[in-house]
């Protein structure tokens, strides 16, 4: 688990990032952080992304821990997340990387609950993977490699959360070239191996948000950093340890200690 | 002496008959019997150039028959491995003209189920990532190596008893038979003269397989079923699964190999080499197994039941009142009741009565694995409603056509091999087996007979 209260590894990507000519993603980080008028917190949250580093190493990458807080009070069902999801990564018709279920809570209401990946810090789904085709990242996601997945499936049995989806088919075409895919961007998708929610770790490395958070009209969803302790909606850029203490946020099937990366606060749209 | 000496003769004739002409009969069933199989083989190249897109599965019922089929092919291949090895090792003498049909059940139906989970993937051309990158902390990967051990004795447990009597085969055949022939069964005899020191070095090996196939059979049923209970989910998620896997396999096993017992003696009329009794016995095996089945049911469901978190209670009501209670009851009855009803009443404990018994154990069984298999994944989740999985002509093609491949390779292996173990039964002849207590139903068949 990542320590937020180290001082110093706060301090570093700073002084890091002044040193660096940066960055191809400062400026989309710097477009996100001027449209949200909270410049400075949210630079500090997602523009360390090394993106002069062709390959990322492990150290640089675990300067950020990524988690997500779900404030169901804001979010009205309306999907939005699901389709941003689905453009950013080609899915093809029925893959859904986030799906928002609708529940009824102990007093009768209805509330909906927005489901990715939970980037487990204890993933059943790692554990049985029988090649090591999945894995987690040192900042906290769960990626599949495709070049590598047998196709066995015994990681959507493992997943409490049915988080996982499988390729029964080929992707859908996609429009523009966007380079060889990867376990952090994996469009086009590969037949026949499994597929998940990747936090957008492609985004996050460079200074970009998560395609849910961004397609989120509600601002329900936030993407959040345990190192910098922040957490921004794409609007509002928050102290990440104040919004899970404040709203005694909680985890999806807790009891079941796979330690997600995933927050939420309970709710049912009453401030949609 | 003499008398036994032509008694010998004749056992070796039966034994050997099936490496004679085959009939019409014969050529038509594995025609029809191969039809199948190449059935088969052309529904997976289509899977195999499609994908798994072709199957009726999906996101949420992400397994399906082919995990059904795994389960449920390798557990009868136990029958014939774990009978015959207790037979053995206890030294039941009436196993002898059986034991032969039951290791070569065990040895196809185990090699034809092995199939299945590469079947099952959707990229079968990265197997070998499993040796490159296997890591043991998968229950895949314990299923890999305990079915590669248990494979690897079962076809060593049916080739050293067959040692003997391919030597048989070696000094009857004719200068008729074709070279290859003559040639197979030289190399394969291993020079086998009869002489003390083999006859000694082979006991010892057989005895050695026949005690190391148990646990090596027991450990691939068990790893099987860690495969779904060390997830969480609700009916899967059960500390019992092992041991209901194990015994499940035996009881579906042990009903195959009476079903091929009883229609190779009919086929082949070796009526007087596997008497009654044989079947009989095997009848009781499979009762004994068929009661413990019920009981391991029984627990699992009380407890589970009776506790009855969110989970279990969705899918015990799509399991039991729902989407799969005609599948269910059916299984309950037909699977279970009724053979174990068929076998217990001396009434219906006749041959036909014994193989219908045997025939609906083995269909219940089968129909059992895909209950345990599907309607976890089926089953209304949190935020979703119940799906539906409807196997597709793909997944229906290749179940059929690898069941077909049972028979049709056993069929094809006596027309080598001797249909029963020869030297075995000279052994059983020379002395005279301690019966065991003529238990009560067998003195009514004796009036019978």
């Amino acid at each position: 688990m990542a320590e937020v209260s180290d001082k110093n590894d706060q301090a570093a990507p700073n002084q890091k990032l002044s040193r660096r000519r940066l960055l191809k993603g400062l400026g989309a980080a710097g477009l996100v952080a001027a449209a949200s008028g909270a410049l400075l917190p949210l630079k500090d949250l997602v523009a360390a992304g090394d993106a002069d580093a062709e390959a990322p190493n492990d150290s640089d990458i675990a300067k950020h821990q990524w988690v997500m807080v779900i404030d169901l009070r804001r979010c009205d069902g309306c999907e939005k997340c699901m389709k941003g999801c689905r453009r950013e990564h080609n899915l093809p018709e029925g893959q859904e990387w986030i799906k928002t279920l609708e529940l009824e809570d102990a007093s009768g209401q209805t509330y909906y609950m927005p489901v990715p990946c939970q980037h487990c810090e204890e993933p059943p789904c790692v554990n049985v993977c029988p090649v090591g085709a999945t894995y987690k990242v040192a900042d906290g996601a769960v990626l599949v490699d495709q070049d590598r997945c047998i196709g066995c499936r015994m990681c959507m049995a493992a997943c409490p959360y049915d988080a996982r989806t499988f390729n029964w088919d080929d992707p859908p075409p996609t429009d523009d070239v966007m380079g060889e895919p990867t376990p952090e961007f994996p469009v086009p998708q590969q037949k026949g191996t499994a597929g998940k929610c990747v936090l957008c770790v492609h985004n996050l490395r460079f200074g970009k948000l998560p395609a849910c958070v961004k397609a989120c009209t509600m601002r329900a969803i936030y993407i959040g950093d345990l190192k910098t302790d922040l957490a921004t909606n794409g609007k509002q850029t928050v102290k990440l340890s104040d919004l899970l203490k404040d709203n005694d946020a909680f985890h999806y099937k807790e009891e079941l200690n796979t330690h997600p990366r995933v927050y939420y606060i309970a709710g049912h749209g009453q401030d949609s | 002496m003499r008398a036994e000496a032509q008694h010998m003769t004749a056992i070796e004739d039966a034994a050997l008959r099936p490496l004679g002409r085959a009939g019409w009969a014969f050529w038509l069933l594995a025609l029809g019997l191969g039809a199948l199989v190449a059935l088969g083989i052309v529904a997976y190249v289509y899977q195999l150039r499609n994908g798994l897109g072709v199957t009726g599965m999906s996101d949420r019922v992400f397994w399906g028959v082919y995990t059904a089929n795994f389960v449920a092919f390798i557990g009868i291949s136990y029958g014939g491995a774990v009978v015959s090895a207790i037979l053995r090792i206890t030294g039941a003498g009436w196993r002898a003209p059986i034991t032969r049909l039951a290791e070569a059940m065990a040895v196809f139906s185990l090699a034809i189920g092995a199939l299945f989970p590469i079947i099952h993937l959707g990229r079968p051309d990265r197997v070998w990532e499993m040796f490159v990158h296997g890591r043991l902390a998968s229950p895949l990967m314990w299923d890999m190596l305990a079915i590669a051990t248990y494979l690897a004795a079962t076809v060593i447990f049916l080739y050293l008893p067959l040692i003997p009597d391919i030597a048989v085969c070696r000094d009857r055949i004719g200068s008729s038979a074709g070279f290859l022939r003559r040639r197979l069964y030289s190399l394969l005899a291993l020079g086998w003269r009869g002489l003390p020191q083999q006859q000694r070095l082979l006991k010892w090996g057989t005895t050695i397989m026949a005690v190391l196939i148990i646990p090596i059979a027991i450990s691939v049923h068990s790893v099987l079923a860690f495969a779904f209970s060390v997830t969480s989910r609700a009916g899967w998620h059960s500390t019992i699964f092992g041991p209901y896997f194990v015994v499940a396999a035996l009881f579906s096993g042990v009903a195959t190999v009476i079903l091929v017992v009883v229609a190779f003696r009919k086929a082949y009329h070796l009526e007087d080499y596997i008497g009654e009794k044989q079947i009989h016995y095997l009848s009781y095996i499979m009762l004994a197994l068929g009661l413990l089945y019920l009981y391991f049911t029984f627990s699992e469901f009380l407890t589970e039941g009776y506790a009855l978190d969110e989970e279990t209670q969705v899918l015990y009501e799509t399991l039991l009142l729902k989407n799969f209670a005609p599948l269910f009851w059916f299984f309950i009855v037909g699977g279970l009741i009724v053979p174990l009803a068929l076998v217990a009443l001396p009434r219906t404990r006749t041959i036909p009565g014994i193989a219908l018994a045997a025939a609906l154990a083995v269909g219940g069984m089968w129909l059992k694995r895909f209950l345990i298999v599907v309607p976890p994944l089926a089953r209304p989740l949190a935020g979703s409603d119940a799906v539906s999985y409807n196997p597709s002509w793909t997944e229906a093609a290749i179940t059929i056509g690898a069941a077909a491949a049972i028979p049709l390779t056993i069929m094809l292996f006596v027309r080598f091999f001797p249909i029963l173990s020869i030297w075995e039964m000279e052994e059983v002849a020379e002395e005279p087996e301690i019966q065991p207590e003529t238990p009560r139903g067998l003195q009514a068949e004796g009036r019978l007979a």
